[in-house]
């Protein structure tokens, strides 16, 4: 037993995850560009898009809209109406998807390198010319209707809903991100096609793509597909917040036998020069999967919770540290006497040193096992590129996280967790709060 | 769990009539000498490894009243053997880069870790050593057993549209396991005894019960002296007799459920016929019908241009959303299943009545050449999307081996789903869509049968 773990600290991660992959940097002609890995093993073609600019952009009472947008570009576009339109991709198996975020529009195109033509035509046609027919905004709206009726009732959606308000009350990032089913009423087409207009350009596109295409396929398909957009989307403008910090608890009154609680404070941007640090500090709290702090000390030996985790979330314009639970309504204050304890305990003794080498071999050595599919790492191509993290990150990434201290790590920890500041929201019915 | 999916020549989607010769997922394939199976699936994209151990013992083969057991053995699965104590496991995994994790089924329950090529022997070692030497106690379950009743809470008591799940099941299987839920009825998952869970590793747990299964960058070659190093040296269990399983009786009455919940904030229905799954299709004779009942599920229910989607969402605007699903990857007797959502203001018997008339549709004057041909093409051309996952061979050999269906039905779905024909689509329909098998649920709001306001 001893010999072998010895020989597991002493066994070197020789793998860069850059082995894997080779990033090639596609400029069309008309000025759009695309990272790019080739790989002619398997005849399919994965696209990863996003244009900058969310839901949190959303109009005063049109909360929603790009969410909407997102849902109905590919409801019929050019002279495909919704039919036609999706039932070319169903023929040809093509899937072409949009999401909405608070700061982004994605899409998601995957298709066989046979009709890569097609699909990049219909990808087109949904960014350039969506129809809004009125069909396809009824049928999408009630849709839409349904998710925010169902998730007025859903205790995580609810939980999530009033955390993001507790933290940043006023700000466009407390907005949910479906809307209301007021907001969601009112949306016209008019909303729509101001929205695509002003939102889809070149300036604030990313594009990654893996898969059975060449560079100089690509170049062409850019040019047809991207090359029409506007240069530039139009300015805007997001106040910078910083997470309420009064810490409390606030508790969302629902009829369900187990509470979800998600607690969070003031976090680090991905560009901060601690950002690694934490990074490291927060595998170490929460966000190791069957190895954390908080999983050890609420899942393993109390039986508190099925899951219970951490994460760092910076957005562009603020930051946050932030964790969940779920746990019997009994047993909610338990469960958050225990967050607190270890928000505590690594606020005021950081971590140890077995614990920093623990989390360097597994945020290393699990690097690569993020390259799952070409879906997978067109959508890190697209992440690489929006953090502006630079095209030798991979290369980096590994080394950014070795060169981390224990003096580092334990310096943020102590700046950055506070259980006074911890904003928490329970969903559920708690007693003993 | 897992649709099977497979690779096939490009040339398949141009001319569908053309005769499939591609491999599917190639898998290299041995047992070792004590009955274990070994399946490697290699792809040489990156230099990682998905390693899995399949069990064949699910939820369905738990004695009766002892429901949940399969899924809490497999949560005891990473607490400690003597080598490796306290949890230990998953802490060598992760400080090895390896991401590991578990699932149970009503009929297997399978581990794996992702890991590094240089760290698969590390790995092996320690599966093949939880395989047998488990160390149990009182203090090791007590905790786990409030982990698994949480875990209840969040997928099922949380749900007003799980909780439904569970009692459709119960009135859909009148006598076959299927009819408990995986994760187990509350009241029997407080009562499982150290006893109940240590004689359940017993009896299963032992490598002439086992499947490994390993993908990525990796040949039958380089695996096998491992194998046979970890895998190979654990004795056979010679009393393991197979599965032995209550049979379902047959069906003659349609069942009706409806639940009202003050959660439940959209109407929604869905209904179930009897089907065979493959393996029930080949004992039967009559394995034709289950790829002609894939079919079928496509052409009826699968996306926005589907039968019941045109007809109840476009066309018809009674519904929000409608389709059909068929999963014939199960031991026994499996569902064929149709659902709608009411739009608002639409009454559920209305979007009932509609739903019934598709059924009918399909059922009296049959499915047409093209439409046939469109749904070959698109279930063949899934093949290529789910070879492009790294681990999805692994997933895909691993449920359908633990099952009892061999590689060759594996290999050889994308040439027997192109060999279904409209004539065989419409007898499977005339089939399966038979009332007296069959169970409709209902969810609705607390206050009225109508949509909520």
């Amino acid at each position: 037993m001893k010999k072998l773990l010895l020989f597991i600290a002493f066994w070197a991660f020789g793998l860069s995850a850059a082995q894997a992959v080779e990033i090639q940097t596609v400029r069309s002609d008309k000025g759009v560009t695309a990272w790019l890995v080739e790989d002619h093993s398997n005849p399919i073609v994965s696209v990863s898009l996003s244009f900058k600019g969310g839901a949190a952009l959303d109009p005063e009472g049109r909360e929603g809209l790009a969410n909407f947008a997102a849902s109905t570009i590919d409801e019929g576009a050019g002279d495909l109406d919704s039919q036609a339109f999706q039932g070319t991709m169903r023929k040809l198996s093509i899937e072409l998807k949009f999401d909405a975020g608070r700061e982004g529009v994605s899409g998601r195109l995957q298709t066989l390198s046979v009709n890569k033509d097609t699909a990049f035509d219909l990808l087109r046609l949904s960014l350039n010319q969506p129809r809004f027919d009125e069909e396809a905004l009824n049928r999408i709206r009630s849709q839409i209707t349904m998710v925010i009726r169902q998730k007025s009732q859903d205790p995580d959606a609810l939980a999530g809903q009033a955390f993001s308000e507790k933290l940043f009350p006023g700000h466009p990032y407390s907005k949910p991100v479906d809307g209301t089913l007021d907001s969601v009423a009112k949306i016209g087409k008019a909303d729509l096609q101001g929205f695509v207009k002003r939102r889809f350009a070149k300036n604030n596109l990313f594009v990654g793509v893996v898969g059975d295409v060449t560079a100089e396929e690509l170049k062409g398909l850019l040019d047809s597909t991207f090359g029409d957009l506007p240069e530039k989307a139009e300015d805007w403008t997001l106040p910078e917040v910083k997470p309420s910090d009064d810490g409390g608890i606030s508790v969302i009154d629902h009829p369900v036998p187990q509470s979800v609680i998600l607690f969070g404070q003031a976090g680090l941007k991905r560009k901060d020069p601690a950002f690694y640090p934490a990074y490291v500090a927060n595998y170490i709290l929460g966000g190791g999967s069957f190895a954390s702090r908080l999983f050890d000390e609420i899942r393993e030996k109390r039986g508190l919770a099925y899951s219970a985790y951490s994460y760092l979330a910076p957005y562009d314009h603020t930051a946050l540290w932030a964790g969940g639970a779920a746990t019997a309504n009994e047993r909610v204050k338990e469960t958050i006497d225990v967050v607190k304890a270890e928000w505590k305990r690594m606020a005021e003794q950081g971590v140890s040193r077995q614990e920093l080498e623990d989390a360097k071999t597994y945020l290393t050595g699990s690097y690569h096992l993020r390259f799952s599919s070409s879906a997978a790492i067109a959508s890190m191509l697209v992440a690489i590129q929006q953090d502006d993290l630079g095209i030798d990150f991979l290369d980096k990434r590994n080394a950014l996280v070795e060169a981390v201290t224990l003096e580092q790590v334990n310096a943020i920890t102590k700046r950055l967790l506070d259980p006074g500041k911890l904003m928490i929201v329970v969903a559920g019915q708690p007693e003993g709060l | 769990m897992f649709r099977l999916s497979f690779i096939v020549l490009i040339a398949l989607l141009v001319l569908s009539a053309a005769p499939v010769k591609a491999g599917v997922f190639n898998p290299e394939s041995f047992t070792l000498k004590n009955g274990m199976q070994v399946v490697v699936v290699s792809n040489h994209r990156a230099p990682i490894v998905s390693h899995m151990v399949w069990y064949k013992v699910g939820a369905a083969d738990e004695p009766e009243g002892k429901s949940g057991l399969a899924h809490f053995f497999e949560h005891l699965m990473f607490k400690g053997t003597k080598a490796y104590p306290n949890g230990v496991f998953s802490k060598i995994v992760a400080r090895n880069g390896g991401q590991e994790n578990a699932f149970t089924s009503a009929d297997y329950t399978a581990y794996y870790q992702n890991v590094a090529k240089d760290r698969l022997e590390l790995v092996m070692k320690l599966e093949a050593d939880r395989m047998r030497n488990l160390t149990l106690t009182e203090e090791v379950i007590e905790p786990e057993r409030l982990v698994i009743l949480e875990e209840r809470r969040s997928r099922v008591e949380n749900n007003p549209s799980a909780l439904l799940g569970e009692h459709f099941d119960a009135a859909f299987y009148l006598n076959y396991p299927y009819r408990n839920p995986v994760i187990g009825w509350a009241h029997e998952v407080k009562a499982l005894s150290l006893k109940d869970l240590t004689d359940f590793y017993d009896k299963w747990y032992a490598p002439n019960n086992a499947i490994l299964v390993v993908a990525g960058d990796i040949t039958a070659k380089e695996l096998k002296p491992l194998a046979e190093k970890y895998y190979g040296v654990i004795p056979a269990n010679p009393q393991l007799k197979g599965r032995i399983r209550a049979q379902e009786p047959p069906h003659y009455a349609p069942r009706r459920l409806e639940m009202s919940d003050p959660r439940v904030r959209q109407v929604s229905l869905y209904r179930s016929y009897l089907a065979p799954s493959y393996v029930e299709g080949k004992k039967a004779g009559n394995l034709e019908l289950v790829y002609a009942l894939e079919v079928l599920a496509e052409i009826l229910g699968n996306g926005p241009t589907s039968r019941l989607s045109k007809a109840l969402v476009f066309d018809g605007k009674v519904a929000v959303s409608a389709g059909a699903s068929f999963s014939p990857g199960t031991l026994g007797p499996t569902k064929f299943t149709v659902w709608a959502s009411p739009l608002r203001g639409v009454s559920v018997d209305d979007v009932e009545a509609a739903l019934n008339a598709e059924i009918s549709k399909v059922v009296k004057q049959g499915v047409t050449e093209t439409e046939v041909d469109d749904a070959r093409r698109q279930l063949v051309a899934e093949a290529v999307f789910a070879r492009d996952g790294f681990s999805t061979g692994a997933r895909v050999l691993g449920a359908a081996l633990a099952v009892g269906q061999s590689i060759e039905d594996v290999e050889a779905w994308p040439d027997r789903i192109s060999k279904v024909t409209a004539e065989a689509v419409n007898e499977a329909a005339r089939a399966v869509f038979n009332e007296k098998q069959s169970v409709t649920a209902i969810l609705l709001p607390e206050e009225k049968k109508e949509a909520a306001q």
